[in-house]
């Protein structure tokens, strides 16, 4: 049963006996119970009471949240910000992306910002970063994707500076004060969790269509990560280091810019790094409501089902990450050096700065004279690897046909269908009353409050039949990850070459937008849940492989040697010591499998999972059902905030009894590295 | 040696960017092309003319062959808002983000609001007639001819089981958004089978291409214009003649689904404002068969829609002149 994943993750081969006989029934036993009274009770109850909406149904508390929603409308306020994010982006736009007629081409042709951003990428960080920036640029116009790249570029940069802005005075809120983490994390927790389909509805309705939704939403969106990361490093500064600098005096004030804030630079960069990353994973949503960038050619694609047109303007949008990505960090590990008095003579640098700013000054005329340095020349580049992505992808889908087949079919009547006909077939007061003893089964005490109200919640907006749909696919995807997690995380934590080679896929699959590989993902399985599923395992299990490779890394070599010295073979070193011991990071990785698959649940809706997700595909389109789709949204929410608590409070408690406790501590509800 | 390591890099960057910018000598210059550009805008006085684009590629024909025009024949500068139909379209009619939808299926609801607080007005049709219909992929009709008769489904329905149907054939929905009462139609015909949505268009067409090219036995709902059509053989299976009112009531409807008139809207205040555009966008008018040619052309052809536009415009000269009036 996939719910008893959830509380142990690898049983540790047959229970060693004998038990020592003062300890207490084991919680997996418990969780044994209350499955076995629910399907009891469901035998003689299955059908009632199941409060199936169907697509097209709504009830009355969604008409009410519907005319709320509706009823907000745009302000002169609202107006006044989208009129100034306008006129900033276009501003921008018409300097290097959008030519402004009659001008056939930007104001700075494409050698021009090449070279700028060539100059900037050496002035921050290094030449290496330098050669990077350089052949990122030229990438976007090799593939003839100048425009779009720009545009994404303009309203990454734009939305990031809102949320550093907005965010890093709630970090150092949440960074000094107790008080500020309660107040601010469960705002957090909403809108990370919240479907980007569902921000993009209510900011339509607020701020009208194209920049300025597109960057309310990556505003609102990439803000969590700054304050919770940034939030976290701030708070995190070692107290001895507070103690040592108190002692000479210092104000409050003092104390946070000389210290907290110096030393916690490392992990705020780190979030600043997040948050760059959420901006970009918000570029193809935002392609629906003709937000700029190179959402719009992977939507096209999508449309046209043409695999490889969308995956080459989606690897330019990882290729735009990992450009942004190392340059932040290659600049902020720069900074400390140059503090620290390393780095070369400031003197000559000064001077070989200056001198570049000519080839600098020269490329952008020049860009500004010649066609050719203004416009990308065109060519048909695109089109080539396109039809070889696209060759690849039939060959391989036709060969995997048969298998594909067979396992989706598999894993769909084992595991699907039985799983949903317990969830979604039960009445609802019994999955209520089951899914609460499994909280506090699985999660202890601490589960009992967010139980109570995120199943109260879920039951009061109406779509509790389609909200177990969902958190059935969601435990069997999660339970497939943590299948792959265990195989692969030991395997690369056992062996470097295996993580050598693994690790770079896991990035891939973790980076490129869900869009790109939903073709092939349908032309193996075909519209069925299945699909939506292996869609939440390939997002998702990049993450827990990590985590677990690192936490099985992370047993302390003495404990295996020890076991070694005895003779254990190596099945039972991996399952006797090395998981057992490795217990925390196991929840944690099961924690954001979890978390993962649930963000894909409104892609799941688009290749035939329907539910939840659907409900808010559907509103977006149709504003007389917005309250359904905001309701489905909020549902959403809270089962993730469900799930999230009780798995923590779980890792917590397998933290105490293993050695390894589980990190990163205390962030809340996080999740790293999120691109949608 | 790490200090030379540094220098010999930076020598690199220097000589890569000359080599870029002197390959870049060829082409003319911006100062040239920007003459041009504003002696052929002063051709015309019709101003900007902001097509909305929804995303399906039937749409994106549509979009592409009045924006060639628009561009071409009257001087205008066009510009493509994408939006998700409905909601957000109407938003941007309202907002004057965009100025026309050209090919509008279902959204009643927005219409007549739209229509009714007077910032949109409905333009009548393009030309195009949306059929929508059950059907089976080509090498079943031919392997099976009596399935295109709807009584004979239930002869069939054990091949149509999948492990989504729960035991019965299953009927594969498209968009449950779209016009569509298949649960009724299937329940009222006593059918032995289970609709199952496949959620969008993309997942409906990589279905029916899957079905047709691994001969799956596949019975969905599916429609025209499609581009699909050029690529794909589907026959469509007779349900009972639709009559006017048959489908009154969405859940005893028990007859085939009627043909749709698809709709031009546009924003009330483009549509009154005397532009060339808006007259163009009146007389714009061509049928399904244009309109899945300009398609192909896109698809299967992957010419990009600019282009497919101005072919299909070449080559039919004499429609364009009558939009043209």
């Amino acid at each position: 049963m996939a719910t008893a994943t959830l509380d142990r993750p690898v049983e540790p081969g047959a229970a060693a006996p004998p038990p020592p006989a003062p300890r207490t029934i084991p919680r997996w036993v418990w969780v044994l119970v209350v499955l076995g009274v629910w399907i009891l009770v469901w035998s003689f109850t299955r059908g009632d009471d199941t409060l199936v909406v169907s697509g097209t149904d709504q009830t009355s508390r969604h008409v009410d949240i519907g005319d709320f929603a509706n009823g907000l409308g745009g302000s002169a306020f609202t107006q006044a910000i989208a009129d100034g994010i306008n006129a900033i982006v276009e501003f921008f736009q018409g300097l290097i992306s959008t030519p402004v007629p009659p001008r056939p081409a930007p104001e700075i042709g494409w050698l021009g910002v090449t070279a700028i951003a060539t100059y900037l990428g050496y002035a921050v960080a290094s030449w290496r970063i330098a050669l990077l920036v350089a052949a990122s640029f030229v990438s976007f116009g090799l593939f003839g994707f100048w425009e779009d790249s720009m545009d994404l570029l303009i309203v990454t940069m734009v939305s990031v500076f809102f949320a550093v802005v907005i965010g890093f005075p709630l970090a150092i809120w949440v960074g000094i004060s107790r008080r500020a983490v309660a107040i601010v994390t469960p705002v957090l927790d909403l809108l990370q969790t919240m479907p980007t389909f569902v921000y993009l509805m209510f900011v339509f309705i607020l701020f009208g269509i194209g920049a300025p939704n597109a960057v309310v939403c990556t505003v609102a969106y990439a803000l969590p990560p700054i304050v919770r990361i940034a939030g976290f490093g701030i708070r995190d500064v070692s107290p001895t280091a507070l103690e040592a600098t108190d002692s000479l005096g210092q104000t409050t004030m003092q104390r946070l810019v000389r210290v907290q804030i110096p030393m916690a630079r490392k992990t705020i960069i780190l979030g600043l790094n997040q948050t760059i990353l959420a901006a970009l994973s918000i570029a193809i949503i935002a392609g629906y409501v003709n937000g700029p960038g190179l959402g719009k050619p992977v939507l096209a694609a999508l449309t046209q089902n043409d695999f490889g047109a969308g995956l080459v303007p989606g690897l330019l949008i990882v290729v735009m990450g990992i450009m942004l990505d190392r340059t932040t960090t290659a600049a902020s590990e720069r900074a400390e050096r140059v503090s620290r008095g390393g780095g070369e003579d400031p003197k000559r640098r000064r001077i070989l700065l200056g001198a570049l700013l000519i080839p600098v000054a020269f490329c952008v005329w020049y860009s500004r004279y010649a066609i050719d340095a203004a416009v990308f020349p065109e060519n048909d580049l695109t089109r080539r690897v396109a039809d070889k992505a696209n060759e690849w992808m039939a060959s391989i889908t036709s060969a995997l046909d048969g298998i594909a087949g067979w396992f989706a079919d598999l894993i769909t009547n084992s595991l699907l269908n039985p799983l949903q006909a317990l969830l979604a077939e039960s009445p609802w007061w019994l999955a209520f009353a089951g899914l609460f003893a499994l909280s506090l089964v699985i999660g202890g005490r601490r589960a009992l409050v967010p139980a109570i109200i995120c199943l109260t919640g879920i039951y009061l907006l109406d779509l509790w039949n389609g909200t177990m749909v969902v958190l059935n696919m969601t435990l069997v995807a999660t339970l497939l990850v943590m299948v792959l997690a265990l195989v692969f995380g030991v395997w690369m934590a056992r062996s470097r070459t295996a993580d050598l080679v693994i690790r770079p896929w896991l990035d891939a699959g973790q980076t490129i937008p869900a869009f790109v590989y939903l073709i092939p993902v349908l032309a193996l399985f075909g519209p069925t849940r299945f699909t939506a599923i292996v869609a939440g395992v390939i997002y998702a299990a990049p993450a827990s492989i990590k985590l677990v490779a690192d936490g099985v890394r992370g047993v302390s070599p003495g404990v295996v040697e020890a076991g070694r010295s005895t003779g254990t073979t190596r099945w039972q070193e991996i399952t006797k010591v090395q998981l057992p011991m490795a217990k925390g990071s196991l929840v944690l990785a099961t924690n954001q499998g979890l978390l993962f698959v649930l963000a894909m649940v409104v892609i799941g809706g688009l290749v035939g999972a329907g539910a939840l997700g659907y409900d808010v595909v559907y509103a977006l389109a149709h504003q007389d059902y917005a309250g359904k789709g905001i309701a489905a949204g909020f549902s959403i929410v809270l089962l993730g905030i469900l799930i999230d608590r009780v798995t923590r409070a779980a890792a917590d408690r397998a933290g105490a009894d293993s050695s390894a406790p589980p990190k990163p501590q205390g962030l809340g509800l996080q999740r790293l590295l999120t691109w949608r | 040696m790490r200090h030379l390591h540094k220098r010999r890099l930076r020598l690199a960057v220097v000589v890569a960017s000359a080599a870029l910018a002197l390959t870049a000598c060829g082409g003319g210059s911006v100062s040239e092309q920007t003459k041009e550009n504003e002696a052929k805008a002063g051709a015309g006085d019709c101003g900007d003319f902001k097509i909305i684009v929804n995303p399906w590629v039937g749409y994106t024909a549509d979009a592409y062959v009045v924006g060639h025009v628009a561009e071409e024949e009257l001087g205008c500068n066009v510009s493509y808002v994408e939006l998700k139909e409905g909601g957000p379209s109407y938003q941007a009619l309202a907002s004057g983000d965009g100025d026309v939808i050209l090919e509008e299926w279902s959204h009643q609801a927005e219409l007549k609001e739209a229509v009714d607080n007077g910032t949109a007005v409905d333009l009548g049709s393009p030309g195009n007639v949306g059929i929508i219909g059950w059907y089976v992929p080509g090498w079943l009709a031919e392997e099976h001819p009596d399935i295109l008769d709807y009584e004979n489904l239930n002869k069939y329905a054990d091949e149509f089981k999948t492990s989504e149907s729960g035991g019965q054939g299953q009927f594969l929905g498209s968009d449950p958004t779209f016009t569509q009462y298949d649960e009724a139609i299937v329940k009222n015909l006593d059918l032995n089978y289970k609709v199952v949505f496949a959620g969008g268009e993309t997942a409906t067409v990589q279905a029916f291409k899957k079905a047709q090219e691994n001969k799956e036995w596949l019975l969905g709902y599916f429609w025209e214009p499609q581009y699909v059509h050029a690529e794909v053989d589907l026959a469509r299976v007779k349900l009972p003649e639709y009559e006017p009112g048959c489908d009154a009531k969405k859940d005893a409807v028990a007859c085939d689904y009627a043909e749709t008139e698809l709709k031009k809207v546009a924003a009330k205040e483009f549509a009154d404002s005397g532009s060339p555009a808006a007259d163009l966008v009146k007389n714009f008018e061509w049928t399904n068969d244009d309109q899945n040619l300009v398609a192909k052309y896109i698809t299967a052809d992957k010419m990009s829609p600019e282009d497919a536009a101005a072919k299909w415009v070449a080559d039919n000269q004499d429609k364009v002149d009558a939009w043209l009036g």
